[in-house]
């Protein structure tokens, strides 16, 4: 409980706050995009736009593994899911994910599919052990942090020798997208300082991976814990990295995050999985060797080698800017189906639908934001 | 079969008139506006720490009355029983409805009872309907609310859904939050008196939490709210619940709780009265209600920042009330 008070106290923010609002050079808009759905969400929860001042932007990033996820994977899913022998298991924020055709995971659970919402790969496991006669397919998500707990439910299952578990895989990797953001020459981008670096994500491959970044691209990077008082100490030491012109790594979440991560993690993704070619990720198009599959010493625990379904290739709606709001060209507020006929009731793209979607989470906490913009417009 | 039923519901809630055995009750017509409200309890898991579906059933169904200033008279209730639930366990929520019946003082006077077959209701799902008086010139409603309005709340919020989520298959872990099941009717009675007249609307928030409700009230009245989430009362132990699942404690159900929105001269008082009644100790002022075209529930977060206070889209988890 003390753990949740202090990293939320109104008094150190004002004092954190205080201290960027006199070191942020009046002349400068500082820029800094946070990576990790998690910190769009914190920043939305806790209001933390209206402690900094007008010329500190924070720009929400692609760091939301269900806003990435294209919507042919999702296709996909669903034909695996309407396999008389399998039961899907998913983590809640995917069944109401739009498909084509207005089609979801609830869709097709409501019309007999046989689809489990579970909060864990385990219980994906003892579904498989507890119902050998069903095939148990895990749909697995993530970027690193989520990686580690499917490798977990693959051992487990290979411990077990469970016949009838298998994962449809699209984890996905934070640097290849950092990599794509930092290289894109949009016209309409804001020029970015800085990034706030995910928290979860790092404290399982370490803090090393993003130096190439700082170094290459000259952009100072800040790893942040959740909290909204992280969040805050975070931005402070950015915009000290912006005004003494230095670009390295820092790490603001020492209590979680190390320099070399979790190895014991990082070993089993290295042995499980294997990076594919290229995978399509929405709003960012194809990015070479940004994600993973399982090697083939594992077929046996691979959906997509067990099940092969018809590789989909699906168009968003095209008024819908999850694309441009994912890099952080757009804000949600920009976006006609805002509010109109994108909500959470009926959301139209991904970014809505998942609790960590930037769309959601203005939804969910700033839109009088928005509103208060547009009438003054 | 029937009479085993007939018999535990008659031994629990024993009365004159049940005892007569007729299908139907009769009483006399109290002086004042009669209430009426009706309920429906699916509840699962049907027992969880601080109280079970019976408990709920008849607080819940008193406490629908008592939010119009009204006093719980009579109560009805009925029982879909799904063929092959436990007799020991109707047993005990039936006992459990008596207790409650009993505590609040108010009988259930007349029922009825089903049995489905295996399959056609998940265990047990009780429907129950309670009347009530309120004092001539009393009409508290949720299209009563005005700019300048404080915002009462009754006391501690999350309690409930916690208590129930801790039982639920897939979610459990150890943590002593009891449900705070509880019939509002006397807290309420205390508040009338302090300043009945001042008193617009009160609600208990229920499925969909604190936040629901705030948002019904905001958008019958067609006004908005402004509220402190410093003031709004979080037991640490469900702070941390909702932490570890991701929820948010306005979002979760309550059963022992009620939002009172009140004229802006009585507020001091009618808050000393709940705060003098056990089941309103912790009351607090959590915030105002403002004019806003757009309907809005605004909080000042403990960071200093603001934030909406929405409706949650979809069900958190089916079935906590």
């Amino acid at each position: 409980m003390k753990h949740l008070d202090e990293y939320r106290d109104g008094e150190v923010a004002r004092g954190v706050a205080a201290h960027i609002a006199k070191e942020a050079q009046p002349d400068r808009v500082y820029s800094f995009m946070e990576f990790c759905g998690g910190h769009t969400h914190a920043i939305s929860r806790y209001g933390i736009e209206d402690l900094l001042p007008e010329n500190i932007r924070l720009i929400h990033g692609p760091g939301c593994p269900v806003c990435v996820l294209p919507i042919g994977r999702i296709d996909e899913a669903i034909e695996l899911a309407k396999r008389a022998d399998v039961a899907l298991c998913v983590y809640g924020d995917l069944m109401r994910v739009p498909g084509s055709n207005g089609a979801s995971l609830t869709k097709a659970k409501a019309q007999g599919a046989d689809i489990r919402m579970v909060y864990s790969t385990l219980e994906a496991i003892n579904i498989a052990e507890s119902e050998p006669e069903r095939e148990i397919v895990f749909f697995a998500i993530g970027f690193e942090t989520t990686t580690p707990p499917t490798a977990m439910a693959i051992r487990l299952a290979q411990k077990k020798r469970l016949e009838n578990f298998s994962v449809f895989c699209n984890h996905v990797l934070t640097p290849a997208a950092m990599r794509k953001i930092l290289e894109a020459s949009d016209p309409q981008a804001v020029p970015l300082e800085g990034f706030i670096g995910p928290a979860h994500v790092s404290t399982v491959i370490g803090t090393a991976p993003y130096g190439v970044f700082a170094r290459e691209f000259h952009k100072p990077i800040v790893i942040a814990g959740f909290e909204p008082l992280d969040v805050l100490q975070a931005i402070l030491m950015l915009v000290r990295q912006v005004n003494e012109g230095r670009a390295e790594v820092e790490n603001e979440y020492i209590r979680a995050v190390t320099e070399d991560g979790n190895r014991i993690a990082q070993g089993e993704i290295i042995d499980i999985f294997e990076l594919r070619e290229s995978f399509e990720w929405r709003g960012l198009g194809e990015i070479p060797r940004s994600a993973l599959r399982l090697r083939e010493a594992y077929r046996d625990y691979d959906a997509e080698k067990r099940f092969p379904v018809e590789k989909r290739f699906a168009r968003d709606n095209p008024a819908c800017e999850c694309g441009a709001i994912l890099r952080g060209v757009k804000h949600p507020r920009d976006c006609k189906l805002f509010g109109a006929a994108c909500t959470p009731e009926t959301p139209m793209g991904a970014c809505m639908v998942s609790s960590e979607g930037s769309c959601a989470a203005y939804w969910a906490y700033g839109r009088f934001r928005a509103l208060r913009q547009r009438a003054a417009e | 079969m029937a009479r085993l039923i007939a018999d535990i519901f008659h031994a629990a809630f024993d009365n004159d008139w049940l005892r007569a055995g007729n299908d139907q009750s009769a009483f006399d017509v109290a002086q004042g506006r009669m209430v009426m409200t009706t309920d429906g309890y699916v509840v699962s898991p049907l027992s969880f720490p601080g109280g079970d579906i019976g408990l709920l059933a008849v607080n819940g169904t008193i406490n629908d009355i008592a939010m119009a200033g009204a006093r719980p008279l009579y109560m009805s209730t009925s029982f879909i029983i799904e063929e092959g639930f436990s007799l020991a366990e109707l047993q005990r929520i039936a006992q459990s409805m008596g207790f409650a019946s009993r505590a609040a003082g108010v009988p259930i006077i007349t029922g009825d009872t089903k049995v489905v077959e295996r399959g056609k209701a998940d265990g047990l799902f009780i429907s129950t309907a309670c009347v009530g008086v309120a004092p001539e010139g009393v009409e508290l409603s949720g299209d009563k609310a005005r700019p300048g309005d404080v915002v009462l709340l009754s006391g501690s919020i999350g309690d409930h859904g916690v208590a129930v989520m801790s039982r639920r298959q897939n979610l459990s872990f150890d943590s002593d939050v009891l449900s705070d099941t509880a019939a509002l009717h006397e807290l309420v009675a205390a508040m009338m008196a302090a300043g009945g007249a001042s008193i617009k609307a009160m609600r208990d928030p229920t499925r969909g939490g604190l936040a629901a409700t705030l948002n019904e009230i905001a958008h019958q009245s067609r006004v908005g709210a402004s509220i402190d989430e410093a003031a709004i009362p979080v037991k640490p132990q469900v702070a941390a619940a909702c932490e570890l699942l991701g929820l948010d404690p306005l979002n979760v159900a309550n059963e022992g709780k009620l939002v009172a929105i009140v004229a802006p001269e009585a507020a001091e008082s009618i808050l000393g009265a709940m705060r003098a009644h056990p089941l309103g100790a912790d009351a607090a002022r959590i915030g105002e209600i403002v004019a806003d075209d757009r309907c809005f529930v605004q909080m000042k977060t403990v960071f200093g920042g603001a934030r909406i206070v929405d409706w949650l889209s979809g069900e958190q988890l089916p079935r906590i009330c």
